[in-house]
């Protein structure tokens, strides 16, 4: 175990290297076996069970074998909508093992994984690292026969995406499809200059500049930009740092995605802005590990900004201004993308969230302020230092200036990324991606909310309908309740597990709707699925369960008449149990007739 | 110095202090079951919640400010403290009259405080192995509630823990590390089972040794101490 | 007015409820000038023969009889009575919840010890009632009204419902009678 020894000696020993060395060992082995655990463990001065707290903690990481190759085919609803459940048969009857398993010959695993940020071209899979789209039946034949020949699987991909998807350090058949180009993101952007422009001013008139343009956070929870740096900014310490987060794990989104494609030297100039903005020198872009297959690319990136002096020690000529940017990979959690928790796995521990306050601004990455922003939200401020605040309040609503990346999949026409002014209509929207019978749409991601059509009035913008981006259509032969079920499962796979109401109630929650789903719903079925998601919200220590039971909560609330004609509506109450299924194990045992046809006696 | 009022009584509260410990310095209890003195709080049970301005917050990670009107006693808040104890339960295996700790559990103590006669929620009855491996500690995962308090409590001298969380979601369990456990002293290993707060960690060879009637919560509620005037 | 009227049954119990309630002392001779008795292991009559008022239940549901005799107390019953551990979260009983009915019914039948090598065979007359695939508690399969948690109950937390119940008043629980041992 030579090797291994060197996989792990060449970090420091410092705990947090931890998940880099994880990662690492994962690398090579496929997985991280016993001695490696033990050998970490004692590089780093940890317990074994630290060590294994970690590898668990991670979608990614694993303690037992996951097969040469790996396969991880996304589940999210976008992809069921898209045939997933064909294209995992036929890699389950391909490979000859079941997902969660892997073949006798340890060649292949197959896994499901939580949305991997590809909603406009599913169904899609991540094979070791390698992104796979639009997959049919037929193409994970072809697969799957190349991956017992010991092709390797990075030369199974044939036909490359567009754009910079084509370069040579990316090579993806994933496609950019942005459909509408805007002026903040998409608009010319000339290399170096928004950084240029930035240290030639003082840092307080750039943080002058970003409060007034009224910037609010891209990632979802709308925080004002400016005021998230000049808090960070007044904060005594000997360091500051800059946080970029590129987790987006959000089911529908992958707006992200396209800019780390497109534009990530826009992305690490508003990074060097931020920086210079609250006196940091050091800028971390913390990137979701399914986005892996861009870390060449964004590194030469960082590579050619420092040639140009972009990056690096006296920046453009500014005389005393220092910046530089590393890129920390995720290993599989949603959760991860609260920031509290993406500070926590920067740091190479456990994804969970930390309580707050402190907040980030005051005691963030190494217990030092910090500024979390979204990819988007680093981009734009970028623009707004180039072009000004007045430019960008001249786009959007009085309370929602500039554009917004939407991430628009589902049934549609035309998925893709739109850049959009703040202030279109849902009806709007819809007409320009081509949902010509939309039946429900969920704006924000699971997390957000399910609007029927009645509310395809409603505006996007912070003061209407805030969201990250996240728009997914269903047309009206969708099943709801699949879709809902869909979401809660997202949500009991990606709860952390801290805190007692989301790690407990998520799964209650679910169980009552299949209850419903089953047949055997109530009135007070429905009266129970509000009350328990009202508790859940309220109790939840962060953002994941706060919003968890809003697929429930919010279909209640939009779609009532589908739970009303679920239920029976002249029962107060319906047992879940039903004596045929109950008793059908033992009567197979025992070859008698299972009890068929009964009727509760209520 | 500052002052805060819970349900509507004005109360001084220390800089830098917690409601929670603000509440206990003046006489009101606010339930908690994960918290534990000398330990950073981590508000994992949630049962501490308050009601702060129509904001919900965990009392024991929450410092008090300045103003703050808290609510601690309204009904519905109750109810959901409640639904969180029912949630526990339903959660775990939670076979009291086979447990060690019964009348000593604090779980246990605050559904009887709450009156809880079943759970609103169905069983999960999930499968959970009995990890009996240390020499002289059993795990009864079965029981576990993530509380955290070991993994707080029972370090190495050189700072690793013994007790750390495993996996994620409601598959997470508290994990032991093989060889430190086994390294463990008779100390160690009874301060382990005194500040689990369930019947999860159990010192081997010992149990039952208080007779019935006389464990910490045969006679009176949980929380006595603080607040003497339960209105129930 | 007539007495009220009370039926009692054990499920998947051991009988120590029913134990409790035969525990309330000299009360019992209250309690029979209160109200009646009609189907009940107590009386031994085993069928419904009136309408009945209070129906108590010891015990969880194993098997496919449990389900019937609880279903008929439902149906017979206007107030229904989880009484005890098992009735309430399964107990004992559910410890099996998280064993294949398999494995159940191959250690109790197969490999037990106990089990006379001539006799190796898993039960299955029509006649016999079919085990389920785990222990139900009674308020998962029918609606109940109270709860009366304990291993067993006390008597005092038996009288002091049954008197309640029956007088039409709310039920004044006292701390030291709810537990759950
Ligand atoms: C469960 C959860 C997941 C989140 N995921 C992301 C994410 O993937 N990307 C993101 O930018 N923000 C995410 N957020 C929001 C962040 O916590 C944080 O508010 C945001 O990164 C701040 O950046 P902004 O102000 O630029 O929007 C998430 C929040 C929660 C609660
Ligand atoms: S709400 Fe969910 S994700 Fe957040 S801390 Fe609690 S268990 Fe973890
Ligand atoms: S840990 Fe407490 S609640 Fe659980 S079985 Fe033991 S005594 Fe009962
Ligand atoms: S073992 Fe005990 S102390 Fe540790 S987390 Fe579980 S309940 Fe808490």
């Amino acid at each position: 175990m030579a090797q291994e020894k060197d996989i792990i000696l060449r970090h420091p020993k410092d705990p947090s290297a931890l998940l880099d060395i994880i990662r690492d060992v994962q690398d090579h082995f496929g997985h991280v076996p016993e001695e490696a655990v033990a050998r970490v463990a004692a590089h780093l001065k940890l317990s074994e069970a630290e060590v294994r707290g970690a590898v668990t903690f991670y979608h990614f990481f694993s303690l037992t074998p996951r097969g040469a190759s790996t396969v991880y085919l996304n589940d999210s609803i976008t992809s069921r909508m898209k045939g997933r459940t064909a294209v995992a048969k036929a890699f389950e009857e391909e490979a000859g093992c079941r997902f969660g398993e892997v073949t006798a010959d340890g060649l292949i695993g197959l896994f499901s994984t939580s949305c991997i940020g590809m909603s406009d071209q599913e169904p899609s899979a991540i094979i070791n690292g390698v992104v796979f789209t639009r997959l049919t039946p037929l193409k994970v034949k072809h697969l799957v026969k190349a991956i017992k020949t010991g092709k390797p699987v990075r030369d199974m991909v044939t036909a490359w995406g567009d754009g910079a998807n084509q370069s040579d350090l990316v090579r993806s058949m994933v496609s950019n499809n942005i459909r509408k180009k805007g002026p903040v993101i998409f608009g010319p952007f000339e290399s170096g200059s928004a950084i240029k422009n930035a240290v030639a001013r003082k840092p307080e008139d750039i943080i002058a500049e970003v409060k007034k343009s009224k910037l609010l956070g891209r990632g979802g929870a709308g925080f004002p930009t400016g005021l998230k740096w000049e808090f960070c900014r007044k904060e005594k310490s000997d360091m500051r740092y800059v946080l970029c987060n590129a987790d987006e794990g959000e089911p529908g989104t992958f707006k992200d995605r396209v800019i780390l494609t497109e534009m990530p030297q826009l992305l690490f100039e508003g990074m060097a802005v931020a920086g210079y903005a609250i006196g940091a020198r050091e800028g971390l872009l913390y990137l979701r590990s399914e986005y892996a297959y861009l870390r060449n690319h964004l590194e030469a990136v960082l590579e050619g900004m420092r040639r140009e002096n972009l990056l690096g020690n006296n920046i453009a000529g500014s005389g005393d201004f220092s910046f530089d940017i590393t890129i920390a990979l995720g290993a599989g959690a949603y959760v991860c993308g609260e920031e509290s928790a993406l500070l926590e796995s920067a740091e190479g521990r456990r994804g969970e969230p930390r309580n707050r306050p402190p907040f980030p601004v005051q005691t963030g990455y190494r217990n030092r302020p910090t500024t979390v922003n979204n990819v988007e939200t680093l981009c734009t401020a970028a623009k707004i230092i180039l072009h000004g605040a007045a430019w960008f309040q001249s786009m959007g609503t009085a309370r929602s200036s500039g554009t917004k990346l939407f991430s628009v999949s589902g049934d549609c026409e035309r998925p893709g990324v739109y850049e959009l002014e703040f202030g279109l209509t849902v009806q709007e929207l819809l007409d320009i991606v081509g949902a010509k019978d939309a039946y429900a749409v969920q704006v924000g991601g699971p997390s957000g909310t399910c609007l029927s059509r009645q509310d395809f009035r409603r505006r996007f913008a912070f003061e209407d309908l805030s969201t990250g981006g996240s728009v997914m259509i269903f047309g009206p032969w969708r099943n709801m309740f699949e879709i809902v079920a869909n979401f809660m499962d997202f949500f009991i796979e990606e709860s952390c597990g801290w805190c007692t109401p989301c790690r407990v109630g998520n799964t209650l929650l679910k169980g009552k709707l299949e209850k419903i789903m089953a047949g055997r719903g109530s009135a007070q079925d429905l009266r129970d699925l509000e009350a328990w998601g009202k508790n859940i919200r309220a109790l939840s220590r962060c953002g994941l369960g706060q919003t968890s039971p809003n697929p429930i909560l919010s279909t209640l609330q939009n779609f009532r008449e589908l739970y009303e004609e679920a239920i029976d509506r002249h029962k107060e109450f319906v047992p879940d149990f039903d004596l045929g299924e109950a008793s059908l194990e033992a009567a197979r045992l025992t070859h008698r007739q299972p009890i068929m046809g009964e009727t509760s006696h209520e | 110095m500052s002052e805060i009022t819970i349900d509507g009584k004005v109360c001084k509260a220390r800089a830098g202090l917690t409601i929670a410990e603000v509440a206990k310095a003046n006489g009101i209890y606010i339930p908690t079951l994960c918290n534990y003195r000398g330990l950073k709080p981590v508000g994992s049970c949630r049962v501490c919640t308050v009601r702060v301005g129509g904001r919900y917050m965990a009392a024991c990670t929450q410092i008090a400010v300045e103003g703050m009107v808290v609510e601690n006693t309204a009904p519905d808040l109750e109810d959901m403290r409640r639904s969180i104890l029912e949630m526990l339960f339903v959660e775990g295996n939670h076979m009291c009259p086979t447990c060690e700790k019964s009348g000593n559990c604090e779980l246990q103590a605050l559904a009887y405080r709450y009156q809880i006669m079943a759970p609103r929620f169905p069983f999960q009855f999930p499968v959970r192995q009995v990890d009996a491996s240390a020499p002289k500690i059993v795990l009864e995962h079965n029981r576990c509630i993530q509380c955290q308090r070991c993994v707080r409590s029972i370090q190495t001298e050189d700072g690793r823990r013994i007790f750390v969380p495993q996996n994620r979601s409601r598959r997470r369990k508290i994990g032991v590390d093989p060889r430190l456990v086994s390294e463990l002293t008779d100390e160690m290993a009874l301060k382990a089972m005194d500040v689990c707060p369930v019947g999860s960690i159990l010192r081997k060879e010992v149990g039952f040794a208080v007779p019935i009637g006389q464990r910490k919560f045969d006679k009176k509620p949980i929380g006595t101490e603080i607040d003497e005037e339960i209105t129930r | 007015m007539s007495k009220p009227v009370i039926a009692t049954a054990s499920l998947a119990g051991c009988f120590g409820c029913h134990m409790s309630i035969l525990d309330i002392d000299e009360r019992i001779l209250k309690l029979i000038e209160l109200v009646e008795f009609n189907k009940s292991p107590i009386d031994d009559i085993k069928t419904f023969t009136k309408p009945v008022d209070l129906g108590i239940i010891e015990g969880g549901c194993c098997n496919s009889e449990n389900v019937e005799v609880l279903r008929s107390f439902r149906k017979n019953c206007r107030i229904l009575v989880s009484l005890g551990e098992c009735a309430i979260m399964g107990g004992l009983p559910a410890m099996r919840n998280g064993i294949p009915v398999k494995e159940c019914l191959e250690e109790a039948y197969l490999n037990s010890l106990s089990v006379a090598p001539e006799d190796k065979i898993i039960p299955n007359d029509e006649e016999l009632p079919i085990v389920l695939d785990k222990v139900y508690p009674c308020h998962e399969v029918v609606k109940v009204d109270y709860f009366l948690p304990g291993c067993p109950p006390s008597a005092d937390i038996i009288w002091e419902a049954l008197t309640a119940i029956v007088e039409g008043r709310p039920l004044n629980l006292t701390y030291d009678m709810i537990k759950f041992d």
